[in-house]
């Protein structure tokens, strides 16, 4: 990487403020600010209805709000695909990449927006380096040539987050990505999360407590709308009004600072030493069989 | 779906069949079949732009009629004007003030006249698409906004019948830059133009379905707000599609006059809109010849059947159109795939 690239990045910072989006008079997200730098895998979590996707959605420009989000430049009210050529980019709950397509096809799309217009009209002559290496980071190399729409639940989320990787996009925003995924497609994902954090901003949105223990740097949490707790993991879970808003006043949440989130144990399985509570918090989710090559 | 033109070894082979019906077809028909064979080629480019905008580009364009009426009174009127040399075409002295109004005027000149077949359609739908598809219309609005649009250009039409020609159109040409129609050999050449355009169209059609572009834009066919976030504009992807097929459509609206010896509203409404529609979807709107091979197919079994039974024809047509929507929904290119099916799964089931 270029030092100039190494200093874009190291100023890469989401700065959201005062964000507001009202569905006629209801506010679906209340005043939220958010901070999140380069290097933090940040979670976003809350129960259903508290807005996490809706602040995805007004980051995006899906959904329009006031108030500010600035990513580089001030992002609402810019037009979705200005705002993805800014560098932010998404995945959605429902996996959405291009059926009909293959996987390299669908990198190489990802890859081309900032292709000059005329270049479009002549074919791929070899893979871009950067489709290459994505292919190789999602583990999805030997899927190549494969027509995405058959790709397992899990694979295609893989494939989107390739797609972001050679998009270079540097603020990656993704709604639910383990959702339906197996116990080991989940560790994998996890993984490979905390392998991009590393030089690109990452917000999750999750339901999943036992993948937000295992991955997440810092935590906020919101509650109709608004930001009722934000820290480490540790933090959040000690926070009497998270405890409160999850579990009803008299009980507790899961043991808490078990595992700082800087030393996380290498754990592979379902089985590993995670409390049991979280079980709880798990809202109903489409139940999508893990099947294809992750659990070969 | 991607067997037609995936190697370049099919490339050749299908431009070596193409080029060999091409020289056979004058052999073996007579002027008047090889004349009627041209105008199906006519429609077939309108049917190969079709393929691109719907098949590859989820546009429902029900409304080929308009460029294919522009390119094709352009070509009528430079012809009309030519006819005249230099003087007032017959038509507007009987029904008009006898005068050729100004916006007849800048297609005396051939140049002039071969520049706007492909300008003014391709302006046209640049300006129209961009309305519409920066604005979100799609499917079936769309579909219905370009059938009003062509239906309101053949009321036009009928409606200036000083300097369109009304309902009678235009016809009765002598001349094709400086040719004379009435000789079978300029008919013959005429017949060759029209493949040859055909198979150049077909060709930068593949070309177009094989680049980069062509994936984006059944990328946008499939998820257009998903290539947002791919940080693609889809609506110029569409744009561009729709373009490219008016120009077909124009081109062959401006061969079809020549050809035919007449256009008139009756060639360009609601329902000839609807008709070249009608080949690309019993043909196979996804593949690359598809539209092509049905779009001639049909229009020759219409002139067999409409031939021996005239009233028979349309309820054949409707009853071939419910067959290919039921059984084939990807036309008769699917047909092998279906077959292909078919065995596997009787060998499942035996």
């Amino acid at each position: 990487m270029s030092a100039a690239a190494v200093e874009r990045i190291a100023h890469d910072y989401l700065e959201v403020r005062g964000l507001v989006v009202d569905f006629d008079g209801f506010h679906a997200v209340d005043g939220v600010d958010l901070t999140v730098t380069k290097g933090d895998l940040r979670f976003l979590i809350g129960p259903n209805g508290a807005g996490k996707t809706t602040i995805i959605d007004a980051i995006t420009g899906l959904t329009k709000a006031t108030g500010s989000a600035v990513f580089g430049v001030e992002l609402l009210g810019m037009a979705t695909h200005r705002i993805v050529r800014a560098g932010v980019g998404r995945t959605f709950q429902t996996a959405s990449v291009i059926e009909d397509l293959t996987v390299l096809q669908n990198l190489d799309i990802a890859a081309g927006m900032r292709r000059r217009r005329l270049t479009l009209l002549r074919a791929r002559k070899s893979t871009p380096p950067e489709v290459t290496a994505a292919l190789e980071t999602i583990g999805l190399a030997e899927h190549a040539d494969k027509r995405a729409g058959t790709l397992a639940h899990g694979q295609k989320q893989w494939l989107e987050i390739g797609m972001l990787l050679v998009q270079d996009a540097r603020l990656l925003l993704l709604d639910e990505p383990v959702a339906g995924m197996s116990a080991e497609e989940r560790q994998q994902t996890g993984e490979l999360l905390q392998h991009i954090a590393q030089t690109r901003t990452i917000v999750v949105v999750e339901h999943d407590m036992e993948f937000l223990r295992s991955f997440a740097d810092s935590v906020t949490v919101l509650h109709q709308g608004k930001v009722i707790a934000e820290g480490s993991v540790a933090e959040v879970q000690a926070d009497p009004k998270v405890i409160e808003v999850y579990l009803g006043p008299s009980e507790t949440f899961a043991p808490a600072a078990e595992r700082p989130p800087k030393e996380r144990p290498k754990v592979t399985g379902p089985s590993r030493p995670v409390a049991t509570a979280p079980e709880k918090f798990r809202p109903p989710r489409k139940i999508t069989p893990p099947t294809g090559g992750a659990d070969a | 779906m991607k067997l037609v033109w995936q190697s370049k070894w099919t490339l050749w082979a299908g431009l070596a069949v193409a080029v060999i019906a091409v020289v056979l077809a004058p052999l073996l028909l007579n002027d008047f079949r090889l004349a009627l064979l041209a105008k199906y080629l006519c429609y077939a480019m309108v049917a190969v732009g079709i393929g691109l905008a719907w098949g590859q580009g989820g546009m429902l364009t029900l409304g080929q009629g308009l460029f294919f009426g522009l390119g094709g009174y352009i070509m009528a009127m430079h012809m009309k004007l030519a006819d005249a040399k230099g003087g007032v075409p017959d038509f507007m002295s009987l029904y008009g003030t006898g005068e050729v109004p100004i916006w007849w005027e800048p297609f005396r000149s051939p140049g002039v006249t071969l520049v706007a077949i492909v300008a003014v359609p391709a302006l046209a739908a640049l300006i129209l698409g961009w309305a519409v598809f920066t604005r979100g219309v799609r499917g079936a609005y769309f579909a219905i906004l370009s059938q009003a649009l062509v239906y309101a250009f053949a009321l036009l039409l009928v409606n200036q019948q000083q300097t369109t020609g009304g309902t009678n159109g235009l016809n009765g040409f002598k001349g094709f830059f400086g040719l004379a129609l009435s000789d079978p050999a300029n008919k013959r050449m005429l017949y060759f133009i029209a493949a040859g355009v055909l198979v150049a169209m077909v060709i930068a059609t593949r070309a177009l379905m094989r680049s980069r572009f062509g994936e984006l834009l059944i990328a946008v066919r499939d998820q257009e707000n998903r290539v947002r976030f791919l940080g693609y504009d889809p609506a110029w992807t569409k744009v561009f599609a729709y373009v490219i097929a008016a120009v077909f459509a124009g081109i062959g609206g401006a061969l079809f006059v020549p050809i035919v010896g007449i256009i008139s509203p009756a060639n360009v409404g609601v329902t000839p809109s609807i008709l070249f529609l009608a080949g690309v979807v019993i043909g196979g709107r996804t593949t690359l010849l598809g539209p092509v091979l049905g779009t001639i197919g049909l229009r020759f079994v219409e002139t067999q059947l409409s031939e021996t039974y005239p009233a028979f024809w349309t309820y054949f047509q409707g009853a071939l159109f419910i067959l290919v929507i039921c059984f084939l929904p990807q036309g008769m290119a699917s047909i092998g795939t279906w077959l292909k099916w078919l065995r596997r799964r009787r060998e499942v089931t035996a």
